[in-house]
C-alpha cells in the first residue's frame, strides 16, 4: 500500500493511501458515486458503464479509473456532474427493455438502486424497444438480454474451473449482445451460475430454479438510501393548516394502464377526507365526471397512449390543465403495455386474437370498426404527445408519493419524497 | 492448416477462413479455439466484432457498396438497385445460387471516384448501370475479379510550386534512411521535434515527444505500428501515399524504429486497402534486396528492423490506436481504457509508437529534406505541407497537397467546386463549414484537419448528410461504454424524428445537451466527437435549420403523425 496522502472531493479534506481506487476511497468517505461496472478485484478496471462520471483537476472522466495521489482536485456533486450521471443511466433505460415491476431483479437489481439513489423520475431520452431475445437454452440460466446493460462484469469474472470464459461480448454498435457459449456455461456449478446471477448488476442473467421473490421491504435495495444526506427536507404536516389553503381543482384519467395508480391514489385511507376539503374533482373516473366543466390546476394522467382515443383525452387534458403529470411508469414511458412495442402490431393482434391457445380456429377476427379507437403502432408515453411538467415513477406509485407531489404543486409546499416511497415497481 | 500458436495470429487466420470458404464455418470457430485455448465464444465475439468476416456463407463473389454520404450523393441508390437486379441478391444477403453476396459498408476510401465498390475486394470504381451489368455478366462466366477490376488511379490534383512540395516529389529509396548513419537516435528525435511534426491522423500530438517518451521506457521489445486504417469518411490520402511512395512510409518506420529502439514493425492495413496488400508486400521484398530492411537497413550499425502487414477485418474503430492495438493482439477492436498510452503499454504491453501513414512520410522527408526546408513552408504551429482528399461537389476530386496555412477558399477555387454549402472537414467526426467561414485556414491554429474534406453544394439536403453520419457512428461504435452505444443509437433517432418533420426546437436544444453529454462521458474519440457536426450544424446553418423546424408553443405537439401511428392497424380495415 502506498504512503498516506491527502487530496480533496468537493472541496472535503479526504485521506487516504496513495494508488487507491477512486470510488472505494470515496465510499469510505460516506461520499457516494454511484457505479455499475466497478468492481474493487478487476484490475484494471473495467471503465464500460460510465455512470461514475466526475471531475479529477477539472477533467471530466470515469471515477473508477483513477487511482487517488496527493493533492488531487475531485469533483463529483456538481450540477452539471450530477446530471451527466443521471444521464448515463437514464440512456441505460432507453436502450434496454426494463421493465421493473415484471423483473425478478426487482428491489435487488443495482441499476435500479442507482437511478433511486439520483432520483430519476423518468429517462430524457425515448425508449429505443429494440427486439432482444430472451434465452432459455442454457443448462442452467436464462439470459434476459432487454436487461442486459453490457457492463462486461460477467465477462470478466465468469469461468470455468479450465479457465475458460462463459460469456464474451458478441456484435458492435447498437447490435452489441452478450454472447453466451452454451458448453461452457454448461459446465459450471450450481454455486458458479448463482454467483454469475449475482454480479449481474441487472436481471440479464438468471438462474433457472432459483426465486428471487422476497416481499417488499426484505429486498436489497428497498428502504435505506446508501447516502448519508439524501432525506433532506422533513416532513411537513400540513393538517393544522389545512382552512387557509385555496380550494383547487384536479381531474385524473387512466389511458392505457391498468387503474393501478387510480387505486394507489386511494390508498391515503382517512386523509382523504381532509385532502376533499382541499381539492375538488373534476372529470375523473373517481367520480365519474365524463366532461370537464372548467379549467382545472393540476391533471394527474395514469397510462400511456395506446390508440386514437387516449391522444384526444390526453390533447383535452392538457387543454383543460394549467399542471400535467405523468402518474406511474405507463404514462411516464410506456410501462408494462409498452412490452408490446418490441413487436410489430401485427404479430401482437394476431396472437391475442387469432393464434391464442384459448382460442378457436375461426372464432374470433381481429376488431376493426369505425366506432371503436384506432390502435396505434406502439404505446407512446404521454411526453411524445403532449408537454408534461411533472413524473411521478412506480408501478403504482405510492399514495404517499402521488398526493406530496400534488401537494407540492398546489401549495408550494416542501415535501420530501422518502427513499423508500421512490419505486418503479 | 497449422495449429495457432498465439492470439495475434488470430485475425490472419479467420481471414484465411473466410476467403478460402466464403464464411467462417463452426468448424473454424472450434479450431481456432481449441489452437489458443479459448472458449468458442470468444472466437465468436472477435468474429462478430469485424463486419468482413461473416458466419454464413457469403457468397463466391462478396460485393461491398460504399454507403458512405459521398457515395449516396453520387447514385449510390442506383447503383445498389442495380446491383441487386444484375445479381439476384438482395442488400445483406445472397443470391438463391450463392453466387453473390451484396453487403453495404463504411467508406472504402475511394471517395474520389464514387460510386464505388469491392468486389472480392478488388475495387470496382466510377459505377454505371451499364458497368454493373457487364461486370456481373463477366463474373458470372467465370471471370475473376482480379481481372476485370479498376486500376486506381492517384489524382494528385495539385501540388504547392517552387520546389515546395514535401510529399509529392522525387523520391529515391533509402536517401531518407541514409541520414540516420550521422544521427544518434536522440538527434533523431530532436530533429523530429524541431521540425514541429505533429500526428497526421488527425489528433496532432507531437511526433517528437511520441517518440521521445517511447524511447525512454526501459521495456524491450518495442513496437512501431503503422496506422493505415483511415476509415474516416472522405479520407483516401493514405491510399495514394501508399500506392505513389510506400517507401517513404517503410523509411519512415525505419527512421522511428532506429529512433526509438524498436525493431519490428508493423502496417495496419484496413481491409478496404486488401487490393495494396500485394503492392506494399513487393515494395517490402525490394527493400529487403536493396539492404534497407533486415539487418543494418541501409547500412546503419548495430540495428535492425523488420516489417510485416496486418490485415485489418472491417472497423472503424480500429483506427483508435488503443482499439487497434487490441485489434493486433486477436481481440475486439475496442478501445482500451486510457491509462496508460501506447508509448508506454501498447502492443502486447510494450511500449509501442503508433503513427499514421502520413506523419511517417513526413518523418522522411524532414530527414530528406532537413529541417530548415520543412519550416519556410506552412504556419509556425504546423510547418509544411499537408495532403488533403478532397471529394464530393467539385470538379476536381482528388489529392491536394496544400502548404498548411491554406484557406478553404483556395482550396475551392483549386478544386472547382460549384457553389458549395456545407463542407465537412476531417471526416463525420471532424467539423462542418459554411461559407461564412471561407478564410479560416487548415493548421494547427485553425483547422486541424485530418485530411478529408468532403464538400456538398446547395442542392444537397443538410439533414441527409447529417443522419448518414449518425448511421455510421450507430453501427461503428465498438459497443463498450454506455455514452457511445446507446447515446449514437439515441441520436439517430432523434434525426429521424427531424426527417419525419415531427420535431420541435426543443428537440434541437435536447441534441446540443445530448451530445454534450456523450463528448464528456465517452470512453474513446469516436463518441467523444460523434455529435460535433450535428451540434456545430445547427449554429451554422440555422436559415437550414429554421425552415424544417417549428415551434411548440401550446405544448400539444400537433405534428405527432397519427396516420403513421395508425397505419399499422388500418390493415385490419375488412
Amino acid at each position: 500500500m502506498g504512503k498516506e496522502i491527502s487530496f480533496t472531493i468537493d472541496g472535503q479534506e479526504i485521506k487516504a493511501f496513495e494508488g487507491e481506487n477512486l470510488v472505494t476511497v470515496a465510499q469510505r468517505n460516506g461520499i457516494y458515486i454511484p457505479s455499475l461496472c466497478y468492481f474493487e478485484h478487476i484490475d484494471p478496471p473495467l471503465g464500460s458503464c460510465r455512470v461514475c462520471t466526475c471531475k479529477v483537476n477539472g477533467k471530466t472522466g470515469p471515477a473508477c479509473m483513477e487511482k487517488v495521489y496527493s493533492d488531487m482536485r475531485v469533483e463529483v456533486n456538481t450540477l452539471e456532474l450530477q446530471d451527466i450521471r443521471k444521464a448515463v443511466t437514464e440512456m441505460m433505460f432507453a436502450e434496454g427493455n426494463h421493465f421493473c415491476p415484471a423483473c425478478e431483479k426487482s428491489g435487488n437489481c443495482d441499476l435500479q438502486h442507482v437511478a433511486y439513489e439520483m432520483s430519476i423520475a423518468s429517462a430524457r431520452f425515448p425508449h429505443l424497444f429494440k427486439d432482444r431475445l430472451i434465452d432459455y437454452e442454457p443448462k442452467r440460466m436464462v439470459i434476459h438480454h432487454n436487461r442486459c446493460v453490457k457492463c462486461m462484469r460477467c465477462v470478466e469474472e465468469v469461468f470455468t474451473d479450465d479457465g475458460q470464459r462463459v460469456f464474451s461480448a458478441c456484435g458492435r454498435g447498437n447490435e452489441t449482445v452478450l454472447g453466451i457459449d452454451y458448453e461452457q456455461e454448461a459446465k459450471l456449478s450450481e454455486e458458479q451460475a448463482l454467483s454469475a446471477m449475482q454480479i449481474c448488476p441487472t436481471g440479464a442473467i438468471l438462474v433457472k430454479g432459483q426465486s428471487l421473490s422476497l416481499p417488499f421491504g426484505d429486498r436489497a435495495f428497498d428502504l435505506k438510501s446508501v447516502q448519508k444526506n439524501r432525506e433532506k427536507a422533513q416532513e411537513v404536516d400540513y393538517g393544522s393548516d389545512i382552512t387557509t389553503l385555496e380550494k383547487r381543482t384536479i381531474a385524473t384519467i387512466s389511458l392505457a394502464g391498468c387503474f393501478g395508480c387510480h387505486m394507489s391514489m386511494l390508498d391515503i385511507d382517512l386523509e382523504l377526507v381532509d385532502l376533499l376539503d382541499l381539492v375538488e374533482f373534476n372529470k375523473s373516473p373517481l367520480n365519474d365526471i365524463k366532461e370537464f366543466t372548467q379549467q382545472c390546476d393540476i391533471g394527474l394522467i395514469e397510462g400511456g397512449c395506446c390508440n386514437t382515443e387516449n391522444i384526444e383525452v390526453l390533447r383535452e387534458f392538457r387543454k383543460k390543465c394549467k399542471i400535467l403529470v405523468a402518474m406511474g411508469e405507463c404514462a411516464i414511458w410506456g410501462g408494462l403495455p409498452a412490452m408490446r412495442n418490441t413487436i410489430s402490431l401485427e404479430e401482437c393482434l394476431e396472437e391475442a386474437y387469432l393464434n391464442s391457445v384459448t382460442t378457436q380456429e375461426g372464432e374470433y377476427t381481429i376488431p376493426y370498426h369505425e366506432d371503436l379507437p384506432k390502435i396505434l403502432d406502439k404505446v407512446y408515453p404521454c411526453s411524445e404527445i403532449v408537454k408534461i411538467d411533472y413524473y411521478i415513477p412506480g408501478c403504482p406509485p405510492s399514495a404517499e408519493h402521488i398526493w406530496k407531489v400534488v401537494k407540492n404543486l398546489l401549495w408550494g409546499k416542501d415535501y420530501s419524497v422518502l427513499y423508500a416511497e421512490f419505486k418503479y415497481d | 492448416m497449422e495449429a495457432l500458436t498465439h492470439r495475434t495470429q488470430l485475425l490472419d487466420r479467420l481471414w484465411q477462413y473466410q476467403q478460402a470458404e466464403g464464411f467462417i464455418s463452426q468448424e473454424a470457430v472450434k479450431a481456432c479455439a481449441q489452437d489458443l485455448h479459448l472458449s468458442e465464444i470468444e472466437i465468436e465475439g472477435v468474429i462478430s466484432f469485424y463486419h468482413f468476416f461473416h458466419r454464413k456463407p457469403a457468397g463466391k463473389f462478396i460485393i461491398y457498396l460504399n454507403k458512405s454520404i459521398i457515395s449516396e450523393t453520387k447514385g449510390y441508390a442506383r447503383i445498389k438497385e442495380a446491383f441487386e437486379k444484375e445479381t439476384g441478391a438482395t442488400l445483406g444477403g445472397v443470391d438463391p445460387s450463392g453466387l453473390f453476396g451484396l453487403y453495404e459498408t463504411a467508406c472504402i476510401g475511394l471517395s474520389d471516384q464514387e460510386p464505388a465498390a469491392l468486389i472480392n475486394f478488388y475495387p470496382f470504381v466510377r459505377l454505371n448501370t451499364l458497368k454493373v451489368r457487364q461486370i456481373i455478366a463477366q463474373l458470372k462466366q467465370g471471370v475473376l475479379p482480379e481481372n476485370i477490376c479498376d486500376e486506381v488511379a492517384d489524382h494528385i490534383r495539385y501540388v504547392p510550386d517552387g520546389d515546395k512540395a514535401i510529399f509529392f516529389r522525387d523520391y529515391h529509396p533509402g536517401k531518407s534512411i541514409q541520414r540516420l548513419i550521422d544521427l544518434s537516435p536522440e538527434e533523431a528525435i530532436a530533429t523530429i521535434k524541431q521540425s514541429g511534426l505533429s500526428g497526421r491522423g488527425g489528433a496532432f500530438f507531437p511526433t517528437g515527444l511520441k517518440w521521445q517518451l517511447c524511447r525512454d521506457q526501459p521495456a524491450q521489445p518495442k513496437y512501431i505500428v503503422c496506422n493505415a486504417d483511415e476509415g474516416e469518411p472522405g479520407t483516401f490520402k493514405d491510399r495514394v501515399l501508399m500506392n505513389a511512395l510506400p517507401g517513404l512510409m517503410l523509411e519512415g518506420m525505419i527512421i522511428a524504429g532506429y529512433a526509438v529502439g524498436a525493431e519490428e514493425g508493423i502496417i495496419y492495413l484496413r481491409a478496404e486497402y486488401f487490393w495494396l496488400k500485394e503492392k506494399l508486400e513487393r515494395v517490402i521484398a525490394r527493400f529487403y534486396r536493396m539492404g534497407l530492411l533486415g539487418k543494418e537497413p541501409g547500412g546503419i550499425a548495430n540495428f535492425q528492423f523488420d516489417v510485416r502487414i496486418q490485415m485489418g477485418a472491417g472497423a472503424y474503430v480500429c483506427g483508435e490506436e488503443t482499439a487497434l492495438l487490441n485489434s493486433m493482439e486477436g481481440k475486439r477492436g475496442e478501445p482500451r481504457t486510457k491509462q496508460y498510452f501506447p508509448v508506454e503499454r501498447g502492443f502486447l504491453n510494450l511500449p509501442t509508437i503508433v503513427n499514421n501513414v502520413e506523419t511517417l512520410c513526413a518523418a522522411s522527408r524532414i530527414l530528406e529534406l532537413g529541417v530548415e526546408k520543412i519550416l519556410q513552408t506552412g504556419t509556425p504551429e504546423s510547418p509544411g505541407t499537408k495532403v488533403l482528399s478532397v471529394s464530393g461537389d467539385c470538379l476536381l476530386p482528388g489529392i491536394y497537397e496544400v502548404e498548411w496555412g491554406a484557406s478553404i477558399a483556395d482550396l475551392i477555387e483549386k478544386c472547382q467546386a460549384d457553389d458549395p454549402y456545407f463542407i465537412q472537414i476531417s471526416g463525420p467526426s471532424g467539423e462542418c463549414i459554411s461559407m461564412q467561414e471561407k478564410d479560416r485556414s487548415f493548421s494547427k491554429e485553425d483547422l486541424r484537419c485530418e485530411g478529408s474534406v468532403m464538400i456538398f453544394n446547395r442542392q444537397r439536403d443538410v439533414l441527409q448528410i447529417l443522419s448518414n453520419f449518425a448511421d455510421f457512428f450507430k453501427s461503428e461504435s465498438c459497443g463498450i461504454c454506455t455514452p457511445c452505444r446507446a447515446g449514437n443509437f439515441i441520436i439517430q433517432r432523434k434525426l429521424e424524428k427531424i426527417q419525419h418533420g415531427l420535431a420541435y426546437e426543443e428537440d434541437l436544444e435536447e441534441i446540443k445537451k445530448w451530445g454534450k453529454i456523450m463528448q464528456v462521458a465517452s470512453r474513446c474519440g469516436l463518441g467523444k466527437t460523434a455529435t460535433n457536426s450535428l451540434v456545430m450544424s445547427l449554429a451554422k446553418f440555422p436559415e437550414y435549420f429554421s425552415t424544417i423546424i417549428e415551434k411548440n408553443a401550446d405544448g400539444l405537439n400537433w405534428n405527432f403523425d397519427i396516420e403513421r401511428a395508425t397505419a399499422e392497424y388500418e390493415r385490419f380495415k375488412q
